[in-house]
């Protein structure tokens, strides 16, 4: 009896998922998807190497330090970092003196109250401060940016698939939107006020291009600061803000696998003499 | 529990494994270092069990706090805030100084003079946290009109200490002198805590 | 319980004899896990995994118990205290990316335990409560991690617990009532947050309890074995200490390696880049999808795109809630005397479509809804519903099984060809 329930059971359930199958393809058929403009000119990015990747990766300070420089005179206008503190600068190499003073000269001061009025005020960063915000708050952001909110970020190269090499790629990624996309979809072309990026998700991206030239920055240890210099140096440095434990972890991870190769060794040294003289 | 030497393994071999002919130290060795080594890495694993109640970078982080001083008028205090915990800054009278300089130090509990509590040059700024060394309550005498205590600095009215004009314990329970800080004049109107 | 030649806990020191007397646990364990429990000699290392899913379990608890003295379950700041976790409290990072890849290394560990019971017939008779409980483990393993998932309060999180409470709309009549209920409000916020988060905290420890039971029910017919033959005697099991616990070590090493390669080298493998963006109410990821351990339930449930009688969304939370539940009715749904698919020559291979099956469920629940795609999970789907309900009972009833071992020693000799005459001796 069981037996028979359970076969009618199952053939419901088939029966239902084979009608389901028919009409998918009869409208796959009918009705074949339109192909996207997204779908056929989106492209990925490519692999930019940075000395973080892998499992020996290791931060370039030096690179750190002008990715950093290259957020406080080109991102940070728009973009916040707001998981990131001032103090945390002393892992990318400055020194607490260093920090106290990028800190005390940060543009952007830190909300707070008037002590003697209670009325809103702002004061100047103090190391212990996580960066401050550009907008006061997403309306803000919007009004400011032709209503698009430039997103945060702290956590932008692990928020992206790829991320650290699609930051760079999409930076530098901007151009004149391909004639031949505009000749198969017409609908597709970029609207006013958006940018054509192969990188982007949907192509169109809100931001202007942030690096219109070499040597938007100058670079204080000498590198040439190319549009893909400063690139790549930003994306080394937003990889640092997603993920500034990173050396720690891999030192951890290479005394935790050796140690556990060790172990598992002795494990199976400790199985086999155990069960030395019992057939298995 | 039972231990590996217990352990006759049914049916085939009727002698005890810690009874055979070759080598049996080396082969009981490798049991015990496994065992071992598992004991090692189960400390590893729990040492940042630990650690992570200790305080974090953010907390840690929070280590100064400017006062301005220039409001304070000599007989009042004010309470600021410095690590979350109530911090007293009291400009001393010439009076409340030389009650403190009349004390023998050597008849205190904890011998400190004022000069040891305050900054040279600036003997009348007592800058103390306002946190009784008892068990941690917050002693009265700070604010306007509060009780000052036997001794006219500050008296905590959980379980009655007494702290004189210098923030030294006099009376009650307290086993130390009110917590100076570390702090520096920036100015002679803001001082820095921490 | 058990066998009766198991040893008896026999205390020497007088503390452990005035132990035994006032509260007997050490006997408890010594029957469970110890020298007191006699276990069949010839598991092969798929058994290793109850006990790995117990290792997971406990380090869930405890890097749970830890993150919960950092974590804040508010909406308005859940984000960003995971974050702080992540850079500011000391070894958070770690404690975090274990807690989470934790959680997939359980489910893994749990379905290769699930694949060996359905392989070598733990299931059936007369282990049929061990196997009840164990799916009840299962559900409620389910239920904990898609909670914790939505704890850091990313994209994902958000929009999983919509899709999830979404499913109980389905339910005619009064679903919309009972998804509001279980949200308390319109959408995931705060009430559901926070709810979560308790049921979440709450959830691990009923499963231990359940895991007590589950064990409890294995010790009455012992556990089964890769032949499927009962235990005839003493020379067919050994104690469980030392010899399963030796080899339980090697495969906790092993297991802890693999924890450690993803914590310290890919911590974010198994995870989605939108959680590491802000839940958004309004605005959506382009392409919502669960965490893998969910990812073959979630293409049955995309896989009904038609109405029939019902609409197709109740048919698909039908299907998705049906696939787990008929687990329940296994131990009746197969009727073989055989246990272990070893010797059941037709029943192997379907298996073996099954693991394939539920591995291409994996892939459609994971991809984009393109036609070709959904096409492969309604298939897909087709199989599972009908390997379980249609092919076993069928199969089950017409296959005629190869000859079984008579004894699970016989079976290891002749494994490892010639037998010694003291070997034969003893095992006749």
């Amino acid at each position: 009896m069981a037996r028979l329930i359970s076969l009618v059971i199952g053939a419901g359930f088939v029966f239902v998922l084979a009608l389901a199958l028919f009409f998918t393809a009869k409208d796959a058929i009918q009705n074949p998807a339109p192909e996207s403009a997204e779908h056929e000119f989106h492209l990925h990015p490519e692999d930019i190497h940075l000395s973080s990747a892998g499992f020996f990766g290791k931060f370039d300070r030096q690179q750190l330090q002008r990715g950093f420089q290259v957020y406080k005179e080109v991102c940070a206008a728009c973009h916040s970092l707001k998981y990131v503190s001032f103090r945390d600068l002393e892992h990318i190499g400055y020194s607490e003196a260093e920090v106290k003073a990028i800190a005390n000269q940060w543009v952007i001061e830190q909300p707070t109250v008037n002590p003697e009025t209670g009325e809103a005020a702002t004061r100047k960063n103090l190391p212990s401060d996580r960066f401050p915000l550009p907008f006061a708050n997403d309306i803000a952001a919007r009004a400011a940016n032709n209503n698009a909110i430039p997103p945060d970020l702290s956590l932008m190269t692990k928020a992206r698939h790829d991320g650290s090499n699609y930051v760079h790629a999409l930076i530098t990624g901007y151009r004149n939107q391909p004639a031949e996309l505009i000749e198969k979809f017409p609908g597709a072309k970029t609207p006013p006020g958006l940018h054509y990026n192969p990188y982007f998700a949907n192509l169109n991206i809100a931001m202007p291009p942030p690096l219109t030239s070499d040597g938007q920055v100058t670079y204080s240890d000498g590198t040439k600061a190319t549009k893909d210099q400063m690139a790549r140096d930003v994306a080394a440095f937003l990889t640092w803000t997603a993920e500034p434990n990173l050396e720690a972890r891999h030192a951890a991870g290479f005394a935790a696998v050796i140690f556990l190769l060790i172990f598992v060794y002795l494990a199976w040294g400790a199985y086999q003499n155990v069960w030395r003289d019992i057939k298995h | 529990m039972a231990t590996a030497d217990d352990m006759i393994p049914p049916g085939e071999n009727p002698a005890p494994y810690h009874e055979e002919a070759h080598d049996p130290r080396r082969r009981d060795f490798i049991n015990i270092a496994a065992v071992s080594f598992a004991g090692v890495g189960a400390v590893a694993i729990v040492l940042p069990l630990i650690n992570q109640m200790n305080p974090s970078a953010d907390v840690l982080a929070q280590s100064t706090t400017e006062v301005d001083i220039s409001k304070i008028e000599p007989g009042q205090a004010i309470v600021a805030s410095f690590r979350k915990q109530p911090l007293f800054v009291r400009n001393l009278t010439p009076k409340e100084i030389g009650e403190a300089d009349a004390v023998a130090v050597s008849s205190l509990r904890d011998p400190q003079t004022l000069e040891q509590r305050t900054k040279a040059g600036k003997k009348n700024w007592l800058i103390t946290l306002g946190v009784c060394t008892h068990l941690g309550c917050v002693p009265l005498g700070a604010r306007e009109g509060e009780n000052r205590g036997p001794f006219g600095g500050y008296f905590c009215p959980c379980h009655g200490s007494a702290y004189d004009t210098a923030g030294r314990i006099r009376q009650g329970p307290a086993p130390k002198n009110l917590a100076v800080p570390d702090y520096n004049f920036t100015s002679d109107t803001v001082v820095t805590v921490g | 319980m058990s066998f009766p030649w198991a040893k008896h806990y026999e205390p020497k020191q007088p503390l452990m004899r005035w132990l035994d007397e006032k509260l007997p646990m050490p006997r408890l364990v010594y029957n469970a896990i110890g020298a007191g429990y006699p276990v069949p000699r010839n598991l092969n290392y798929f058994w290793n995994f109850g006990v790995l899913a117990g290792a997971a379990l406990v380090i869930q608890i405890v890097t749970g118990v830890v993150l919960a003295m950092h974590y804040a379950a508010n909406a308005g700041v859940a984000f960003g205290s995971v974050e702080s976790i992540m850079r500011d409290v000391n070894a958070g990072w770690f404690l975090r990316y274990a807690h989470a890849n934790g959680a997939s290394m359980f489910l893994a560990v749990v379905y290769i335990h699930i694949g060996r019971g359905l392989y070598y017939g733990s299931y059936k008779a007369p282990r049929e409560m061990v196997w009840l409980l164990g799916v009840v483990i299962f559900l409620l393993m389910m239920a904990t991690a898609f909670m914790g998932y939505v704890l850091p309060w990313g994209q994902m999180s958000f929009w999983g617990a919509q899709v999830i409470t979404g499913f109980f709309s389905a339910i005619p009549l009064v679903g919309e009532t009972i998804r509001v209920w279980l949200l308390g409000g319109f959408a995931p916020d705060n009430a559901a947050l926070n709810r979560f988060f308790s049921l979440h905290y709450l959830l691990p420890f009923v499963i231990a309890g359940v895991i007590i039971l589950h064990i409890w029910a294995l010790h009455i017919p012992g556990s089964n074995n890769p032949t499927g033959v009962d235990v005839k005697g003493e020379q067919d099991t050994v104690p469980f200490h030392p010899y399963y616990t030796a080899k339980d070590g090697v495969g906790v090493g092993v297991f802890f390696l693999v924890f450690a390669l993803l914590i310290f080298f890919s911590p974010n493998l198994l995870g989605h880049p939108d959680n590491y963006i802000e839940a958004n109410p309004l605005s959506t990821p382009a392409h919502i999808v669960p965490e893998w351990y969910f990812l073959p339930f979630y293409a049955i449930l995309k896989s009904f795109t038609a109405d029939f009688i019902l609409p197709a969304k109740l048919w698909g939370v039908v299907a998705m809630f049906g696939s787990i539940l008929l687990l329940f009715f296994l131990p009746w749904l197969d009727s073989s005397p055989v246990r272990s698919a070893n010797y059941r020559p037709t029943y192997r291979w379907f298996l073996l479509v099954l693991l394939i099956d539920v591995l291409v469920l994996g892939y459609v629940g994971g991809a984009e809804a393109t036609a070709r795609n959904v096409m492969i999970g309604q298939i897909a789907a087709a199989y599972y519903f009908a390997h379980f309900l249609i092919i076993l009972p069928l199969v089950s009833a017409a296959e005629k099984p190869r000859p079984l071992p008579n004894s699970i020693t016989e079976a290891v000799l002749a494994k490892h060809g010639g037998t010694s005459p003291a070997q034969t001796a003893m095992a006749g």
